[in-house]
């Protein structure tokens, strides 16, 4: 144990450097996801039909792929046609897009529960479409959406271990080099695999704590209200 | 102040709207009765475009709803609207519900808009539930702030879809009384409703719809003693020995 606890010392801060890389990739990839998905799930709600097949079509490629395929054709597959990303860029751009496509299906599921029945009742008291969306429907949504987007950060948050593929020093790369150096894979991953837990388990309580404060009588998540 | 001609409307093939022409009075009261898909509902939203039309002519305040270029949003923000169901924001309070538009639509201050929501809360008879919640409200309360929330945009037409459709028998009382204090204070008001009562006691006029058309129009003492047509007078010894 004594042992396993100077180990622990030992590689923990070559560890913490990939756990940096491995949040920010995590963070950037959930705002990319939420800045592409949210626009993409309102076009796929209210956009022309046309445009809603535009959108259709991006979701399904991006959930009907894995994630390494993706992360491969950006990043080995893209240069050939002239757009040349560096490891990070293709990291962020593909998890990001990715979750974007994830989120854009569990914010069009949340604003399909707010009902077109909201809708109406703000267009009749002379709201625009924009104004009803802004104030009516998307509060509503975002507390809808609370569970599917907490499962969606966790879900990243895990698959960002998936660009130590492409040679980003991520956790998950720093494991692969720290594990092969000293030749503990066992120990080098349980301390790998407990660092995610923490970070996952940490995320997940901010989230719950967020959703706590915006919680509402009558628009509780189904996960509480059936507590 | 309300003005029909020739409107006609159909869902696909379904004829909802036959050929309706009304006219409807500043300050007048008019409850709209008939069976279940007679097209009562569809006729008061046509009133303010939730529902679009295909043939005739309809002006609200002077306004052509049949012209394509009407700015609907501008008309809607003058016309009050309850619904069966009452529709209220349950993420908001009692207060924002009414406060919203104001805010959003008349760019009033939100200190002004609050002041407002207060008075017409008070109006409604909720002036201590201002802070509560949709769901925390019972279905009687939840009417009458929707009709508060309509009142605050100050509206020259309220347009009310089977208010007391959804309420329990005993709150029933509270949303008319509103209503009754509302027709009496000179509102121009269209009401679909079954509520007998109300008609009696405030409707300048009774219209009975069936199959999308208006089959018989007259003052509530006479359409309820002595109806015109088979069709009507069948419809109210229903609604009256039930």
């Amino acid at each position: 144990m004594n042992e396993f606890f100077i180990f622990f010392q030992t590689i923990i801060p070559e560890l913490l450097q990939g756990t940096r890389v491995t949040l920010k990739i995590a963070g950037g990839a959930l705002f990319i996801g939420f800045a592409v998905g949210l626009p993409t799930a309102l076009i796929r709600v209210y956009g022309s039909p046309w445009l809603q097949l535009i959108v259709t079509g991006y979701i399904n490629i991006f959930r009907g792929t894995p994630l390494l395929v993706q992360l491969f054709v950006v990043y080995y597959g893209l240069p050939d046609l002239g757009l040349t990303f560096s490891r990070l860029t293709a990291a962020y751009l593909t998890l990001g897009l990715n979750s974007s496509a994830y989120q854009a299906e569990y914010f069009r599921g949340a604003i399909q529960s707010v009902g077109e029945k909201q809708m109406v009742a703000a267009r009749a008291i002379g709201m625009s479409r924009f104004k009803a969306i802004r104030y009516i429907i998307l509060p509503q949504a975002f507390r809808l959406v609370m569970p599917s987007w907490s499962n969606e950060m966790i879900s990243i948050i895990k698959y960002t271990a998936v660009v130590f593929l492409i040679a980003v020093p991520d956790l998950m790369g720093k494991a692969k080099m720290v594990s092969s150096r000293y030749f503990a894979p066992i120990s080098t991953y349980i301390i790998v695999a407990l660092i995610y837990l923490v970070i996952v388990g940490l995320a997940t309580l901010i989230l719950r704590y967020v959703g706590k404060r915006f919680e509402t009588p009558g628009l509780e998540s189904m996960e509480t209200a059936t507590r | 102040m309300i003005k029909f001609k020739g409107v006609n409307k159909w869902f696909g093939k379904l004829h909802v709207l036959r050929d309706i022409d009304l006219h409807v009075s500043p300050g007048e009261v008019v409850v709209v009765c008939g069976p279940s898909g007679s097209g009562k509902s569809t006729l008061i939203r046509c009133i303010n475009r939730l529902e679009k039309f295909q043939k005739g002519e309809l002006f609200v305040d002077g306004t052509p709803l049949h012209d394509h270029s009407t700015n609907l949003t501008k008309l809607r923000a003058e016309i009050g609207f309850v619904f069966q169901q009452f529709h209220l924001y349950p993420h908001m309070t009692a207060l924002q519900n009414v406060a919203l538009a104001p805010i959003n639509v008349r760019k009033m201050k939100r200190a002004d808009a609050e002041a407002l929501a207060h008075e017409k809360l008070a109006r409604v008879g909720l002036a201590d539930k201002a802070d509560a919640h949709p769901t925390q409200l019972s279905g009687g309360q939840q009417q009458r702030v929707a009709i508060a929330r309509g009142l605050a945009m100050s509206p020259k037409i309220m347009l009310f879809d089977e208010p007391t459709s959804a309420l329990d028998p005993e709150m029933i009382g509270e949303v008319l009384d509103v209503m009754v204090k509302l027709a009496s204070e000179g509102m121009t008001m269209c009401v679909v409703t079954h509520e007998m009562g109300f008609a009696r006691q405030v409707a300048h006029r009774v219209i009975f719809m069936d199959e999308g058309s208006l089959v018989e129009t007259g003052k509530p003492h006479d359409f309820f003693a002595n109806p015109q047509t088979d069709r009507a007078a069948q419809f109210i010894s229903k609604i009256l020995t039930h």
